[in-house]
């Protein structure tokens, strides 16, 4: 495995819409001096940003601090590991016992969550659950044996450190030897930044929470629609989305008007690149480390071939577009022939793109796609199956029963245990019916083949849940023996996030017995995707019949969608269980998990 | 627009019961599928929501749509049915501070569902340069989601002189998803007339359709009583040019001579305001403002020489932080 090399900054000088597309890399240097030495004199260090360092080894220094970095023009105060933005690529070995000190230089507490690893609760970094978090000017010492393999990535789990720079890649090289076979290995870690500060972004979301969303439903819009689908349609396209109060542009909370999208800690401009000879074949780990962005990539003239998911292994598909949310990562291996491709990661919302390039020397660029078109949320986004049923719920199939439908499990007669297929009856928590929730979906969709609003029937092969399966299958075989079910809430005209209509402060965790298999369902009850991160233990995504498709450790739940997966807690201890959107997540879309 | 026809009822008591009240219920819109009607007044779904809500909870046999039981399917606004699932049923007796491996002490882990937050809207800073006043209309906050401290400022100003204002100090609790009931005081103080206090309640938020509204009933020493009430709506030309409109009706119940205004509906505002958003927190515009007085109050501008109908221009700012 050839390592990775560093790009050279590309000479782009951007004048216009350099909040958009960002300053290259180096461009601080050259346009604010004043303030760079203004921190050089009080002793910062400018943060490295582009393809991050490499640390392997079972002894490694991670050193978090503030460091300046210029990613719009403006300098701001990033919060790094070891002053580069993505954090140093941890190369670690499954099987070994590895040591990682971590030492905070910052004047706040902080902490290191290790995505998607299964280790001993103390060691899972979330302030408050696992432990105490770690001091300003102390060291914690994180201590653990790598039991799996794969491409994984660690993050700040305090406040919003993350979104301010804190996350880098997590590679562990299997014990047996790597079986994807490829000539060249990236990570491409996409993330977010936001020049102002997190905490000020909330509290505007608070206020108003389409601040940020300047796609929304306009009059022109709506004459058009007039003239296209005549004054009746236009109306009636638009009645249940007024008639609820429900925006069908509020596809993230926040937008290119405040976030800039990095590829490997560059803008777009910046253009991260990755060398390739042609008929090598290309493994790119692509991680979306992104604070509060859902991404979809595509290289433009390239297949991508799924290879692994949350890393684990799973059985190749070839797509040629793939959407992942914050937390969720998929390695996919190319085989460019040409000169130069470009890796375009438009934001789901649509207003903006991270972006780099595979090519065969630096400087080559391919041109770069223009935004997919702002598609609304369609019906099935906010009823579920309705769309398909209309109103006559008679029709509706028999993997739709609605609960209050006195629905049980017996025309699965197939089955003799009532578990062995997940449940379709709804059943609303009694905290959903006030002011927490703004919406209940009761006839969910179950159909794990959609590929999500914006990537509907747009002529490309779009990889969905429903492609995914894990090479050997679940590790724990058992049927469940019990079944929760959860419902993912919010209200967004309060700015408010929940499980079951409960924000963390008042709820009570979900206690698991150690060992045991378990089912749980989660049904998105708001318009918005969630990508749902469990920690300590693995999520086996299963469909609506209860056949395994795929063990992840952060499952997007698209809106109104009803999903379940089984999970065996094997190790003791409280475990944190959230949306990854990190403004969800704050917003209290956040649970315990206590596994005793 | 709907506003406007409530002008039909002219007693305090009646307007209270047939607006306060429906707009209530309105407030929790039982049926995305029906109540199509914009007219609060006439909405015949104010009062189904009226029975619905009564016998949600005890299992009626299926209703409006003949499918299933309507109540149960509504997907906002709906009251709990009495076999919803208990959220903490997975907790086995825990809680985030007790149980296995909770953390010593008190809860370090305090999400953004527990922090307090503020905010001010500026909503009209505007002058009319015809009659050289200024009219200022501030609303603050401070609190959680669901529980706030609000303030809401409005007034006049005519040459350098504050001519009247108005001062509410709130508690907003919510509701339910989209609108707080509002309990508080109001203190007006009248330049050339009396100065009032009164006991506060009403309700804000935003009604289906996007109305944004926000109905106080007033009530005071020696009986009186007033009412107002204030609907927005926004049209968006583009993502920054945003027409608002904007309705505001005055009811009193009792005559109040030194302060101009008698019994029933007093006065009325329509306005316009086109307004553009350099950033979503700081719009100027321009607009008009037609505003009436009507019944006493009319006579008593009559008797002034002041004008019962006014086209006043109004250029102004809004802004938030």
């Amino acid at each position: 495995m050839k390592k990775s090399e560093q790009p050279l900054p590309s000479p782009i000088n951007v004048n216009r819409r350099r909040f958009v597309q960002g300053l290259a890399a180096g461009g601080v240097l050259a346009a604010f001096p004043a303030v760079l030495q203004a921190a050089s004199r009080a002793g910062a260090t400018l943060t490295h940003t582009g393809t991050a360092p490499v640390l392997s080894g079972n002894q490694i220094e991670l050193v978090i601090a503030e460091s300046p970095v210029n990613f719009t023009g403006e300098v701001r105060m990033a919060t790094t590991i070891n002053g580069s933005i993505p954090a140093p690529t941890l190369r670690l070995r499954e099987g070994e016992e590895v040591t990682i000190r971590v030492t905070n230089h910052l004047a706040v507490a902080t902490s290191i969550h290790w995505h998607g690893i299964i280790l001993p609760y103390q060691m899972d970094g979330v302030p408050g659950i696992s432990f105490d978090g770690i001091a300003p000017g102390e060291t914690f010492e994180y201590r653990f044996t790598l039991q799996q393999s794969g491409t994984y990535w660690y993050h700040s789990h305090s406040g919003f450190q993350e979104i301010t720079g804190m996350y880098g890649a997590l590679i562990v090289e299997p014990r047996d030897g790597e079986t994807i076979r490829a000539d060249r290995d990236y990570v491409v870690q996409l993330s977010d930044w936001t020049d102002e500060d997190p905490m000020r972004v909330f509290s505007k979301l608070k206020v108003q929470s389409d601040v940020y969303n300047f796609n929304q439903p306009t009059v022109p819009g709506f004459m058009r629609d007039v003239s296209t689908l005549g004054l009746a349609g236009a109306l009636n396209k638009r009645r249940m989305w007024n008639q609820m109060r429900m925006n069908p542009t509020d596809l993230g909370d926040l937008s290119a008007s405040t976030l800039t999208y990095l590829m490997n800690g560059q803008t777009p401009a910046g253009n991260w690149t990755g060398l390739f000879s042609p008929g090598e074949r290309v493994r790119l780990r692509f991680i979306n480390a992104a604070g509060n962005s859902f991404y979809d990539i595509r290289i433009p003239g390239l297949k991508m071939t799924v290879v692994q998911a949350d890393g684990q292994n799973v059985e190749p598909v070839s797509v040629d577009e793939f959407r992942f949310g914050p937390g969720e990562t998929y390695d996919v291996v190319v085989e460019p022939e040409n000169d130069a491709y470009t890796i375009f990661s438009q934001s789901m919302e649509r207003t903006g793109y991270a972006r780099g390039t595979l090519a065969v020397r630096h400087g080559l660029t391919a041109p770069t796609p223009a935004l997919d078109a702002v598609e609304w949320l369609a019906m099935r986004d906010m009823m579920g199956s309705m769309d398909h049923a209309g109103m006559n719920h008679n029709d509706m199939g028999m993997d739709m029963d609605h609960g209050e439908m006195a629905m049980d499990h017996s025309q699965h007669v197939m089955h003799s245990n009532p578990l062995a297929i997940p449940s379709s009856s709804v059943n609303h928590a009694r905290s959903e019916y006030g002011p927490s929730v703004d919406m209940l979906v009761h006839t969910p969709r179950t159909n794990l083949d959609d590929p999500g609003v914006g990537l509907r029937q747009n002529g490309r092969r779009v990889l969905t849940l429903a492609d995914l399966k894990t090479i050997g299958g679940p590790v724990d075989q058992r049927l469940p023996t019990r079944e929760i079910e959860l419902h993912l809430t919010g209200n967004m005209e309060r700015y408010s996030w929940s499980f079951d209509g409960l924000e963390f402060g008042q709820s009570t965790p979900i206690s698991m017995k150690h060992g045991e298999r378990i089912r749980v369902i989660l049904q998105n009850d708001t318009m918005m995707t969630h990508p749902m991160h469990l920690h300590g233990m693995w999520s086996d995504l299963e469909n609506d019949q209860g056949d395994f498709l795929v063990r992840r450790h952060t499952i997007p739940v698209q809106p109104a969608q009803r999903i379940s997966f089984l999970t065996t807690p094997h190790d003791l201890g409280r475990w944190a269980w959230h949306c990854h959107l990190l403004f969800h997540m704050d917003a209290g879309m956040f649970r315990e998990v206590v596994v005793s | 627009m709907y506003k406007i026809n409530i002008c039909s009822s002219s007693r305090v008591l009646m307007v209270f019961g047939s607006l306060i009240m429906p707009v209530a219920l309105w407030a929790q819109p039982n049926d995305p599928h029906a109540g199509h009607n914009l007219n609060p007044m006439v909405d015949a779904h104010a009062g189904h929501a009226d029975s619905e809500v009564a016998t949600a909870s005890s299992e009626s046999p299926a209703t409006n749509n003949g499918v299933m039981n309507h109540g149960q399917m509504q997907m906002q606004g709906a009251e709990a049915p009495a076999d919803a699932r208990d959220p903490h049923a997975y907790s086995d007796g825990y809680s985030l501070t007790e149980g296995p491996y909770a953390r010593p002490g008190p809860r370090q882990l305090k999400l953004a569902d527990e922090h307090q937050f503020w905010s001010v809207l500026g909503e009209r800073l505007e002058y009319d340069p015809d009659n050289k006043t200024a009219v200022f209309d501030l609303q603050g906050w401070y609190g959680s989601t669901y529980n706030k401290a609000v303030v809401k400022l409005e007034g006049e100003v005519e040459e350098g002189t504050l001519k009247e204002s108005e001062t509410d100090l709130l508690w907003a609790r919510a509701l339910n998803a989209y609108f707080d009931t509002q309990l508080g005081v109001r203190f007006d103080n009248n330049d050339e007339g009396e100065d009032r206090q009164w006991l506060a309640f009403g309700i804000q938020g935003l009604a289906p359709y996007w109305f944004e509204l926000d109905a106080t009933a007033y009530i005071a020493e020696g009986g009186r009583s007033a009412l107002t009430f204030e609907a927005e709506y926004e049209l968006l030309f583009t993502q920054r040019l945003i027409l608002q409109s904007r309705a505001e009706l005055t009811f009193y119940g009792n005559d109040d001579l030194s302060n101009g205004v008698g019994s029933g509906l007093s006065t009325s505002a329509l306005g316009m305001r086109l307004r553009y958003e350099f950033s979503r927190q700081f719009a100027p515009y321009f607009g008009f403002e037609w505003t009436g007085s009507y019944g006493k109050t009319a006579d008593y501008q009559r008797a002034e020489g002041a004008p019962v109908r006014d086209t006043r221009l109004v250029a102004g700012v809004r802004f938030w932080f």
